[in-house]
């Protein structure tokens, strides 16, 4: 299946595109926080959808820290990303609820369908297909998330229609 | 005016709230009804989600699961008037499932609207700080040892023991930091208190400030969990314009900042001293302990850390009293467990009861059978380093040395049901795998451990030398009980041996390998 944003609708750009003067912007728009390295990444990460190894120094530099320090963070924790992700993020849960209700049969569809790996977006960038160990929706999987929003009760048909409807996560009306 | 109520919840938005919500206000507004929508936390009955109610003079009534299609017929009916439709189920309250349930620590959740401030003193809420700001730091923390409350993040060390460790340690500057990781698979319940009654975790915040002489707080949230981020977030601004939070809470001598923090997809960082290091914005290794939190936590001051249903389950204790809440459960194991049934089930969500009910009652009175109707086969408690049981252990009581006793645990409360179609074998094996891809790194025995416990499941279901493998198994998982330094590496045996213990077929079924 080929992955496209639908064209009827006006999809903003999630993300900016990385630079060192928006970096510094993000990072000196947060307050002052003690153990501040945490929410700088995150901060980063949610303007331009991920953090580009070059703010490894730039972080450093600004927080007082080793570049050592900055980079180890950086790469211990999954959610942080080092190279942007695809147009449509599609987050399947693995963990062991979703499991018992058909989990393993919609992981499956997820990779044979949009033809890219648990981890990996689709070299036209139009797809990033993660797993994700439990959402807290364990009462009503299969659960996966698409652009940020959870969806319960998942099965492959309905993951396709997602995929192709997606857009990005609201707050609740 | 009428008010309906659909529930905001994260769960609940997942099968259709939103759209629901927004086909409600579509049909009063083309009918001309007068409609309030109030957008509140889930009852936890997820089997019915979204979950209507309709408030009448004579009480609110429920309609679910319902679909943005059903809407109009849901008016046609006359469904603001708590009429007769076949997704009807009558009073909220007196649906069995939640009637005959325990609800002390989600009284308020999914009825109330969670960020709204009079709501939730109409329900209670302020009675517990109310009462804490007339003790003493001693005297609260002796209550709530009194309770017998146990921590409901997994280890179960009385809450109050531990706070008053925080309080004895010397020092001027102390923390407060809850554990709202709920890295467990099929749990839910941190969740829900924090979408549902937000304002609860911030007065019980509050308490364990001053129980602990504490004045700043931090909440630890998953990522995982952006509408619980958005909503603490929310209440923890009201909060602090009510003057719940700041200088002088409630007018009092006492200060209480409170902060949210957000964690970043791992799930040692549950571990409470791996959520300190992550707090101080390292990588979440394991600290050994000694020194203990309580001594030398967070930016290496005194710390009191507690799991979200822990500090629920303080305010039930200070605002009705410690002897209320011990009279609830059985043995060691005192108050009401938020069980939170998962996976296979036919009716899953939220059962908050006194601890003691059998695990059989559980999965029959409230989980209504495997929701595919095939025989359960078995039922995951505890979360992923809990043990597998097997219908022949389903008499077991729900009650922590119940459990403990039979190489299980109750754990926060996870309830994972799978039918007779589960491969025991995938099963520990995903055990080790999730233990090999999650582990911190610090010690051998499980980071190494879970790696070649994964190969060697590979090899015994492979049939190869099945037996020898099997002895190098067990050997192993005794390695990692007694070897790891936390239990990450300690418990992942549990699932493993109990699949070992009663399942062994699943493990043998290749050809060649024995029967
Ligand atoms: C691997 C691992 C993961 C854990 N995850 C959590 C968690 O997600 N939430 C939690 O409250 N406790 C978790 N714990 C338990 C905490 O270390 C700690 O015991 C708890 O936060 C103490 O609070 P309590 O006494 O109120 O339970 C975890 C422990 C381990 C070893
Ligand atoms: S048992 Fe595992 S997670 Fe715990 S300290 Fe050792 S390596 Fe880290
Ligand atoms: S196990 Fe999938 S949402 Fe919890």
């Amino acid at each position: 299946m080929t992955v496209k944003p639908p064209a009827d609708r006006d999809l903003a750009p999630r993300y900016v595109p990385w630079s060192e003067e928006a970096a510094l912007a993000v990072m000196r728009a947060l307050p002052a926080l003690r153990g501040p390295l945490l929410p700088v990444l995150h901060a980063l990460q949610e303007s331009f959808g991920y953090v580009d190894p070059k703010a490894v120094a730039l972080v450093a530099h600004e927080l007082n820290l080793s570049r050592a320090d900055v980079h180890g963070v950086l790469t211990f924790y999954s959610d942080l990303r080092t190279s942007p992700p695809g147009e449509v993020r599609v987050q399947v849960c693995r963990g062991e609820a979703c499991q018992s209700v058909g989990g393993h049969a919609l992981a499956e569809h997820a990779v044979s369908s949009l033809s890219v790996g648990f981890g990996e977006t689709a070299a036209d960038g139009s797809v990033t297909l993660e797993e994700v160990f439990c959402l807290g929706n364990c009462a009503v999987g299969p659960t996966v998330r698409v652009n940020g929003r959870l969806h319960g009760r998942v099965h492959a048909a309905g993951l396709d229609r997602l995929i192709r409807d997606s857009t990005p996560s609201g707050e609740p009306a | 005016m009428t008010t309906v109520y659909v529930p905001r919840d994260s769960s609940a938005r997942s099968v259709g709230a939103d759209e629901v919500a927004a086909a409600i206000k579509q049909e009063a507004a083309r009918r001309s009804a007068a409609v309030e929508v109030v957008r509140n936390g889930s009852r936890g009955l997820m089997w019915l989600e979204p979950l209507v109610e309709v408030a009448t003079a004579q009480g609110r009534v429920a309609y679910g699961p319902v679909t943005p299609d059903d809407v109009a017929g849901l008016f046609g009916a006359g469904f603001l008037e708590g009429a007769v439709h076949e997704l009807g189920h009558g009073f909220t309250d007196r649906i069995p499932w939640l009637a005959e349930q325990d609800r002390l620590t989600f009284s308020r959740v999914g009825v109330v609207d969670p960020l709204s401030t009079p709501d939730y003193q109409t329900h209670g809420g302020l009675s517990a700080l109310e009462r804490a700001l007339t003790m003493t730091p001693r005297q609260i923390c002796d209550e709530v040892t009194e309770s017998g409350l146990r921590g409901r993040g997994g280890a179960g060390f009385p809450t109050g023991v531990k706070w008053r460790t925080v309080l004895d340690a010397p020092g001027t500057e102390k923390f407060v930091v809850c554990n709202a990781d709920e890295g467990d698979s099929g749990t839910f319940a941190d969740r829900m208190l924090m979408e549902g009654d937000p304002f609860m975790l911030i007065e019980a915040m509050v308490i364990a400030g001053i129980a602990v002489g504490a004045r700043e707080g931090m909440i630890y949230i998953r990522s995982e969990y952006p509408d619980a981020v958005a909503t603490m977030r929310a209440a923890i601004r009201t909060a602090y314009q009510a003057g719940w939070l700041g200088p002088r809470v409630l007018g009092s001598d006492h200060q209480f900042d409170l902060e949210i923090r957000v964690g970043a997809g791992a799930y040692i960082c549950g571990e409470e001293t791996a959520m300190l290091e992550s707090l101080e914005g390292k990588r979440g290794m394991v600290r050994a302990k000694p020194p203990l939190p309580a001594i030398e936590g967070l930016f290496g001051k005194p710390t009191a850390i507690n799991n979200v249903l822990s500090l629920a389950s303080v305010l039930v204790v200070l605002a009705r009293g410690s002897g209320f809440y011990r009279d609830f459960g059985v043995g060691r194991s005192r108050g009401t467990q938020v069980f939170q049934l998962a996976g296979n089930v036919a009716r899953g969500g939220i059962v908050e009861t006194a601890f003691g009910m059998t695990l059989g009652e559980m999965l029959e009175k409230f989980a209504g059978g495997s929701a595919s109707g095939r025989p359960i086969r078995a039922v995951q408690v505890g979360g992923p380093l809990g043990a597998y049981l097997a219908p022949a252990q389903f008499d077991l009581p729900l009650d922590y040395e119940a459990f403990a006793q039979v190489g299980a645990m109750v754990g926060h409360g996870g309830i994972v049901v799978f039918d007779d179609t589960v491969d025991m074998a995938a099963q520990a094996r995903f055990a080790m795998e999730f233990c090999a891809a999650e582990s911190c790194g610090k010690c051998t025995p499980c980071r190494v451990g879970a790696v070649r416990g994964v190969e060697l499941i590979d090899r015994i279901v492979a049939g190869e030398n099945a037996d020898a493998n099997v002895a190098l198994l067990e050997d192993l998982c005794e390695l990692m009980t007694d070897g790891s330094l936390c239990a990450m590496g300690g418990l992942t045996p549990l699932p493993v041996r109990s699949v070992l213990l009663h399942f062994s077929e699943d493990l043998h079924r290749s050809k060649g390998a024995r029967p």
